[in-house]
This record gives structure tokens, sequence and C-alpha cells, in this order.
């Protein structure tokens, strides 16, 4: 729910409902990268309600646009991210099982040097 | 000749044009207050992340992270992977998106937990209420995703719900007997136990109700066909006396780790900051070995430097505790050590309590947060 003065859409407040910190702070970081912004914050009026309202400030454009490219943002941020964990993920899998390899054989010579030594004494 | 050339290099380092236009970078002091907190002995310090895209407007430097630029320097390594753990950098990221990442992770994954339990017979130490509390806090191995949320009118089907059952028996003259989670029987046609009122022999043709409504049995799903569902095999639930016995039916539901951690995915999921440790002067010979010996953590060793000199070096910095004992070898060591954190680094380890491997965790709280904006933004719509 957007609460603004009545022909100004470029100060709002939003009102969000079921979310908390996890989003609206998210959601302040990305509102704060934008230019046009001059303010921006949130506020969770009580811990026990679901609620979080957003203040969005910018220097002429309609706020509610701001608020959307700020979501827009931050969901292309996370597909870069999971992508980019995905491929870290994917590589480090290929990669262990080469690891793992070496190690054992690593291993199995250690042990043919441990047989060796308690032969010769 | 050669000093007429000197003499022109040198108008030419104070020359006010030769400035770029656009300083493309902060001044050092300023940039390493942007991107290190600082761990002072007292206390640390450049510790707020300045994200306002204006902050250095004044000196005409952009402080926006745009898009394009993040996904240049965005990286991840993972460090280690198990069946349960890992441990993986987050390089190049807010502390508002990591934190949001593991938020998510703690509370909002759903799975599988214990919610129900009908208990028949408990003759042992346990009082039913701790019985039950510890049944709800037994992970379930299975994938959360094949499941539906269950609602207060919802009846509890196939599709909602899991259920186990549970029959032990300590015999007199016996040894006392360890119910381990293990001896949870999963039943993949539903509750056993018949509602009140109905009666077990009548040789009516339809089903007597019991608890559950299940349509057809879970193991007939193919997700569950060669896969029976199972807990984590080796926790101990009830110790019982000669004599004792619980028989009991436990119910499990689907549900998010804010309303109670029964439901977290993860035992725990955390990140600290890369530590930068950096040694602002050499250190020699008796300083060097009494730096050494301080750190628990072995973030410095020795190195020769000929002539029978020794020098201390950082060897391990991410191993750093900050527990600042470096600091504390003498006085005025706080100007030869400086202990610093990466602000933009994260160290981020996951463990997970068995029912999504750690990187399938993340990948979903990675979604979710993806959810909840598109929510918003659709909303704003
Ligand atoms: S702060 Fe502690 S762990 Fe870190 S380098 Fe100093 S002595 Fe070692």
């Amino acid at each position: 729910m957007e609460h603004s003065a009545f022909g100004d859409q470029s100060n709002a407040t939003f009102s969000i409902t079921d979310e908390d910190h996890t989003l609206a702070n998210a959601i302040r970081f990305t509102l704060n990268q934008d230019s046009r912004v001059t303010f921006c914050g949130y506020s969770i009026p009580h811990p026990s309600d679901a609620l979080v309202n957003v203040r969005v400030q910018t220097s002429g454009d309609p706020a509610r646009e701001v608020l959307k490219d700020a979501c827009l943002d931050l969901i292309l941020m996370c597909r870069h991210v999971r992508s980019t964990f995905d491929k870290a993920v994917d590589d480090f899998k290929a990669n262990e099982g080469v690891q793992e390899q070496n190690i054992d054989s690593k291993a199995i010579e250690g042990v043919q040097a441990l047989d060796i030594d308690s032969e010769s004494d | 000749m050669a000093a007429a050339q000197e003499e022109k290099r040198e108008e030419k380092k104070f020359s006010i044009w030769d400035l770029p236009d656009v300083p493309e970078k902060l001044p050092p002091h300023l940039e390493f207050a942007r991107t290190r907190v600082q761990c002072n002995l007292d206390a640390p310090v450049h510790t707020e992340s300045i994200t306002y895209s204006g902050a250095y407007a004044s000196m005409r430097v952009d402080n926006s992270v745009q898009l394009d630029f993040f996904q240049e320097k965005f990286r991840v390594e993972v460090k280690r992977l198990t069946k349960d753990d890992m441990e993986f950098d987050l390089i190049g990221i807010d502390p508002s998106i990591a934190n949001a990442f593991r938020r998510i992770l703690i509370a909002e994954l759903p799975t599988m937990a214990i919610e129900k339990v009908f208990i028949a017979n408990n003759t042992s130490v346990i009082q039913d209420e701790v019985l039950a509390h510890r049944l709800g806090l037994i992970p379930i191995a299975v994938d959360p995703r094949l499941f539906e949320y269950i609602s207060e009118n919802d009846s509890p089907n196939e599709k909602n719900t899991i259920v186990f059952k549970l029959h032990a028996h300590c015999k007199r003259g016996e040894p006392r007997l360890t119910v381990k989670t293990k001896d949870l029987i999963w039943l993949p046609n539903g509750s056993e136990y018949l509602l009140e009122g109905q009666n077990p022999d009548s040789s009516s043709s339809s089903k007597p109700k019991t608890y559950t409504s299940f349509s057809c049995s879970q193991d007939s799903l193919p997700e569950f066909a060669n896969n029976p569902i199972s807990t984590l095999p080796d926790i101990t639930i009830a110790r019982l006396g000669p004599g004792q016995e619980i028989e009991f039916e436990a119910h499990a539901v689907k549900g998010m780790g804010k309303t109670h951690a029964k439901w977290s995915p993860v035992a725990t999921a955390w990140y600290r900051m890369l530590p930068e440790v950096v040694l602002l002067e050499d250190i020699e010979d008796e300083d060097a070995e009494a730096l050494v010996k301080t750190c628990p953590v072995k973030v410095f060793d020795i190195e020769d430097i000929g002539n029978g000199k020794k020098k201390a070096k950082v060897a391990r910095p991410r191993s750093c505790t900050l527990c600042r004992e470096c600091l504390r070898v003498g006085e005025e060591w706080e100007k030869r050590v400086s202990l610093r954190r990466v602000k933009d680094h994260f160290i981020f380890t996951i463990e997970s309590t068995g029912a999504l491997p750690p990187e399938v965790l993340f990948t979903e709280a990675v979604k979710i947060l993806e959810d909840k904006c598109e929510r918003v933004f659709s909303e704003l719509s």
C-alpha cells in the first residue's frame, strides 16, 4: 500500500505486509544505489506485526517507479548470484573428484613407505 | 640539456591540468574507510557500510554499484562441500544482501517436521509433552518441495503429511532399552489410529476413518517408490527401563523456521568478513618470535632473510579470529600490526540438518528473495 501526499508522487511511504528486515534492508540497499533517490529508509512499527514501512523520497521521479526499479535490480542481482554460485559449485565438484584421487594415491604411497620402513626395522 | 628536461618534468608534476577531470578513485584514506573495518585494541572503526550512491558526490566519485559492474566483480569460491555442510566465499556483495540470504536460510526455507503426536501409551519417565517436543526436533530426510502446506481447514492427506509410528517395549528382566530414531516406522498409507466412534470390525465396504485421509499410498508415488522417507537414524528419543513402554504415532507437516526452529533446514548458517592482517613495519628477530608465539591460531610465520636475521610474515590471515592478542604483545604494537576486515568479502558457512544438501539450500534461499521482490513489484504495478 502506498501513502503519499496528493499530487506529489516523488515522496511516498510504502507499507509492505508479511515482510521484515530480510527484504526491507536489501531493498534499502538497492534504493540507496539509485541516484534518483534523495532519501530512503525503513521501519518496523511493532515487532509482532508482520509489516514494514519503506520511505522513498526522490528528486522528481515517481517514488513508486523508483521502488519498482529497486526490486528489479535486486531480482537481477539475485539471478546473477544464483548462476555464479551454481557454476562455482559445479566447478568445485568437478575438481573435487580429481583432488580426492590425488589424496588417495598419496595416502597409498604413504602406507607403502611405512611398510618399507617397518620391514627395514 | 638534461637539467632542463628534469625541470620540465618537475613543472609537469605540479600542473593542475594533469589531474583527471573526474577522479576514478577515492583518496586512499577514504577508500580504506569504505572497504575495510579497522580493528583497534579498544574497538573497531569504520564499521558502517556506506551505500548512498551520492556519498562521495562532492569528490565526483560515483558510489553506486551499477548492475553490470556488480556482475563483473561478483565472485563465489567454494572452499568446502560435503553432504551436510559447506563453506564458500561471497566476494563483492553488500552485507544487506548477504544477510538477507542468511536470514532466509534460517527462518524462511520450509522443511518437514513432526507437528502432531498421538500418544497411545507412555509409561517411560519422559513426560508426553517433552517427548513430543523431542520428536519435533528430529530432522526428516525428505525434500520439502514435494509437499504442500497444510492449513487449518485441510484434512491431512498424502500431499501434506508424513506419518511415522513407533512402538517400543522394554521387557521385565532385560537391560535398559535405548529408543532411537531408526525405530520410527514410516506409514505410507497414513495413520492407523481410528477416529473415535469408528468400529474396526464393521464389515462395510468403506475404509474405517482414521486421523488422516490418504487417497493413495505414498510409496505408490513415483518420488518415494524407491526412496522411502526416513529420519536421521541415530538420535536417541528415550531410554526405557524394564517394564516401560512407548507407543505413538507422529504426523509431520511442512512449515518454516520463523514459526518454530524445528522447521529450520540449517543447524546454523553464518558468515564472517575476511580478515586482513598487515604488518605496518618490518618485525625482526625477538619481536618476530614474540609475535609468532602470541597468536593462538598461527597466523604468522617466520621467514629467514639471510645473515641469520629473521622476519615475521603473515601466512594465514584467513584463520585470524580477531582475539587481538597480537596487539597486546607490548606497548605501541597497535602501530606495528593492523587488523582489518574486508567489508564486501563474506566467508559463508551453511550446516544443513539433512533434508536438503547445503548447496541446494543456498540456491533455494536466493530464489525466495527473488520471489519476495517479485511480489512487491507486482503489487506496485
Ligand atoms: S587477532 Fe588474534 S588470531 Fe588474529 S592475528 Fe592477532 S593474535 Fe592472531
